[in-house]
This record gives structure tokens, sequence and C-alpha cells, in this order.
């Protein structure tokens, strides 16, 4: 027994040592349209590095909330440019540290196959079930599906069947579990490798909707990581943005 | 947030002579209309089940009392976003509820009211069977052998001996089941869809408020649960002692 909690001790400190000697770890607080993208983003850090990231997934406007009122994130990646400009203004981000990593496409998606037309019609259709967004007030994508529905006139008739996810993934298991017949969610989630996973969908026009720019800034908290840093550096590299690029953003 | 109304000074603006409820929106009103009715007609059916559940559970020899008790129980232990994933899959098109519902014609139940209901129900069944159980249990046999010798009917027997007998437990588990059913909130985030006057409860509402940072909104809101949650708790105190004190 002895024996056992002393050579266990002697490895949790090995590990330790090993950790402060050459990795670091970084909460990233990131929109969660690029849930995807950031696990593969990850891997590489990692393996080029050693030095490991933890993400929290979330709307933008969440983790906006969590930053402002102390969470420990090291890095926001935020699904908008607004929230990393208003936390620089507040003195939460590194001056200078904001720049666009991705720039990201609303589709309206349904996990049946054939269910959305390359023209959207299904939303005038008389059939249609129930639409999933995200919440306009905390997930751009959401504040974006709200756009496209005012252009597309289509507010009023919607309205009834309209259901809130509280982020993008929310809204995209609404859709996936076919609660909901159809969902305005991000290109991202329905995409790998450059083509659709499944079922039907229909991108929407990018004249319907003001563009998702998608900022990233390095937090106060995080000005020293290690970790932090280097993902910065590796969203900014040729590689890292064709990666970006298949899961259906613009950069 | 809205300007003027951070934190406790819109709590109690000293200028102001108007109820508290007349600070909350239009919107929070709806929210608390829709709440009680959810939390009433959750509290109707759960008695309309629970009761004989109850019953049953407190007379059988059956195999099946010890796996059903602790199904009963496994809402008080589950967290709420295991629930939630399995009645959003159960209930969702391809899910055995779901193709039931088609089939009936009632279409899918996520995101409706009905199935904030049927949720629900799920959530707070132990709160109404759990004391309703015990207090059958604790009145033992006796009662019922002496009105078999008076030759009541088993049926007449519920109805005039045991029910009357273990009102503290139907007390209990109704105010239970009633403040539970207000006081859920995980199940309903993610069934519910948030939809003003179908599924935006209180609680998902002051959550919104919250995530949006408008925390004079939350703060209003937040105090009537407050007030009501302990209101409920201090009845069902007060009740049980002065039950107490009538049946030594």
């Amino acid at each position: 027994m002895h024996h056992t909690a002393r050579t266990l001790s002697i490895v949790l400190l090995a590990l330790v040592g090993h950790a402060s000697a050459s990795a670091a770890v970084a909460q990233v607080a990131v929109a969660a349209n690029f849930a995807e993208p950031i696990k593969a983003i990850a891997a590489v850090l990692e393996k080029t590095t050693g030095h490991t990231l933890r993400v929290t997934l979330g709307a933008t406007g969440k983790l906006y909330a969590q930053i402002k009122n102390g969470a420990p994130f090291d890095a926001l990646l935020a699904a908008d440019s607004k929230t990393p400009e208003i936390l620089a203004g507040e003195g939460h981000g590194v001056p200078g540290s904001r720049f666009t990593y991705a720039t990201g496409k609303l589709v309206l998606w349904s996990a049946q196959a054939g269910r959305v037309d390359t023209q959207g019609a299904v939303l005038k259709s008389p059939g249609l079930g129930k639409v999933a967004y995200a919440a306009p007030k905390v997930a751009p994508y959401g504040a974006a599906a709200v756009e496209a529905m005012q252009k597309l006139g289509l507010t009023a008739a919607l309205a009834p069947k309209l259901v809130q996810g509280e982020s993008i993934g929310q809204t995209f298991s609404f859709a996936f579990t076919g609660n909901a017949d159809v969902g305005f969610v991000a290109l991202s989630q329905v995409l790998e490798g450059g083509r659709l996973k499944s079922g039907s969908m229909w991108v929407v026009p990018q004249h319907l909707y003001s563009p998702i720019r998608q900022d990233a800034v390095l937090l106060q908290r995080g000005a020293q990581n290690e970790a932090a840093r280097a993902l910065i550096q590796l969203l900014k590299s040729p590689n890292t943005q064709d990666l970006i690029r298949s899961y259906g953003y613009s950069i | 947030m809205r300007p003027g109304q951070a934190g406790l000074a819109a709590f109690w603006p000293a200028h102001s002579v108007l109820p508290n409820t007349m600070l909350l929106t239009a919107s929070d009103l709806q929210a608390i209309g829709l709440t009680l009715k959810v939390a009433t007609l959750t509290t109707v059916i759960l008695a309309l089940i629970g009761v004989p559940l109850a019953w049953w559970l407190a007379r059988t020899r059956s195999w099946l009392k010890a796996p059903l008790t602790v199904l009963v129980a496994l809402p008080i232990v589950l967290p709420p976003s295991v629930l939630g994933f399995y009645l959003l899959v159960a209930m969702g098109p391809n899910g055995p509820v779901g193709q039931w519902t088609q089939a009936l014609g009632i279409g899918l139940l996520p995101f409706s009211f009905s199935g904030l209901v049927v949720a629900s129900v799920f959530y707070s069944l132990p709160f109404m069977v759990q004391p309703v159980h015990n207090a059958m249990e604790a009145m033992g046999t006796r009662p019922m052998e002496v009105a078999a010798s008076l030759r009541a009917s088993p049926f007449d027997t519920f109805f005039s001996v045991v029910l009357p007998l273990c009102r503290p437990g139907l007390v209990t588990g109704a105010i239970m089941s009633f403040a539970h059913t207000v006081g859920e909130f995980g199940v309903v985030l993610m069934v519910g869809g948030n939809i003003p006057g179908v599924t935006r409860v209180v609680s998902v509402q002051i959550y919104d408020h919250v995530e949006a940072m408008e925390y004079g909104d939350a703060h209003r809101l937040a105090a009537v649960m407050l007030g009501f949650s302990f209101v409920c708790l201090l009845a069902l105190h007060l009740y049980n002692n002065r039950h107490r004190r009538a049946t030594p």
C-alpha cells in the first residue's frame, strides 16, 4: 500500500514536471460552430508542439458573459467580430491580437435526404414542420438566420414554427434528431472533407445575411500562455487555413 | 443589460410605489402563467397515475415491486441531461414514442406544451409516488381488515379509508410535485426549444436573462421564484406540524 502510494506520487510528479517543462495547457473558449475544426486543430497542435488545448464550446454571447465574469479562458474563438472587439475595448483582450480565422456560412439543413431543395423553397411549403435556429441574442448564426428570414419576407410566416437552440450546437441536435424538420445551422456542422455528411441542405445566399466574420482574440489571462500563443500562430498558418476551408469556411 | 436596470438598484427603486409584479415584463408574466399551467396539469396527471401506482407498490408482493420502485426513484438521481436526451430521442420521429404519437395523429411532442407536460410527469414522478407510498405503508393493513369486516368493498375502502388516512402523504406529494415542476430547468432546456408562451417557463426565462446579461430582469424573476419556493415549503412544513399535533 505504502509502496503503491509512493510509486504513484513519483509518477504524478514526473508527469507534472514533464508538463511544466515542455508543454503548456490553454483553456480556450470556442464558438459552437467551430467544434469539429477545433478538434482537428488541437490534435495538430498537440502533435507538433506538445501543447494541449482544453476547449469549452458555447454560443459566443454566453462565452463573452463568462469571460466578463472572470472565467479562466486564455483565448476566445468567437463566431463574430463584434465580441472580440468589445473584449479588447474592455481590456480583457490582448491589444493587437485580434484577427479573422474564418468566415462562416449559414445553411438550411434537414436530416432527411431530399427534404431541403437547392432554392430553399421548402421554407414556403405548407407541410413544413418545426424550424430550428440558434438564440439570436447570443449566437451570431442565430442572428444571421433572423436576418435571412427577414430578407426573404418570411418572418411572420415562420414565427409559429420556430424553435430556439441555446447554441448552434443544440440547434443542430434538434434538426439531427428530426424533432425539427429543418434548421438554420453552420455549414461546418454538416460538411466533412468538403462534402455533405448526410441529409439535405440549402446554402443560404450571402446577400441574405451579413458576413459571419469569425475573429479570435488572445485574452489577458493567456498573454503569456505558450499553448494559447501557439494556437494563434497555428490558426494563421496556410495549412491550417486549408483545413478550416475544408469545413466550408472561407478566410 | 439595459441602462438603469443593473443590480439591486433596480430591485427596489426608491421612487416607485408600484407592487413588485408591475416591474416584470409582459414576457416574464407570460412565462409565469405558462409555468403555473404546466405545474398544475402535471400535478393533476401525477395524482391520477401516481396514487394508484403508490397503492400497488404498497400492497404487492410481486417481484416487479423492487425494479419499479427503483425506476420511479431514478429521476431524482439522473441528471436532467440524461432524461432530456432520452426524451428527445424517444419522442423524435424515429423514436418509439414519436412513431406512436405520429400514428395517433398528435404529431411530435418535443417543442410542444404537451411534450413539456409529459417530460414533467416523468421528472416529478418520484415526488408524488414516494410520499404517498410511504404514507400507505405506514398505515399498515389493519384499517383495511376492519373495513373488510364491516363489509366495505375494496373500492369503497380505498376512497373512504385509505385516501383520508393517507392525506398528509397526498398533500406532501401534490405540493412537492407542483413545486418541483415549477423548478424544472434542465429537461425543459433540452426538449423545450424555448418558445415563448409554449415552452419558455420561468427557469428558462431567467437563464436567458442571465445569458444575455440582463441581470436586472434576472434579479426580479429570480426573486419571484425564491419567494414562491419558500412559501410552498413553509406551507408544507406548517401543514405537517399541525397534522402531527392533531393526530398524536
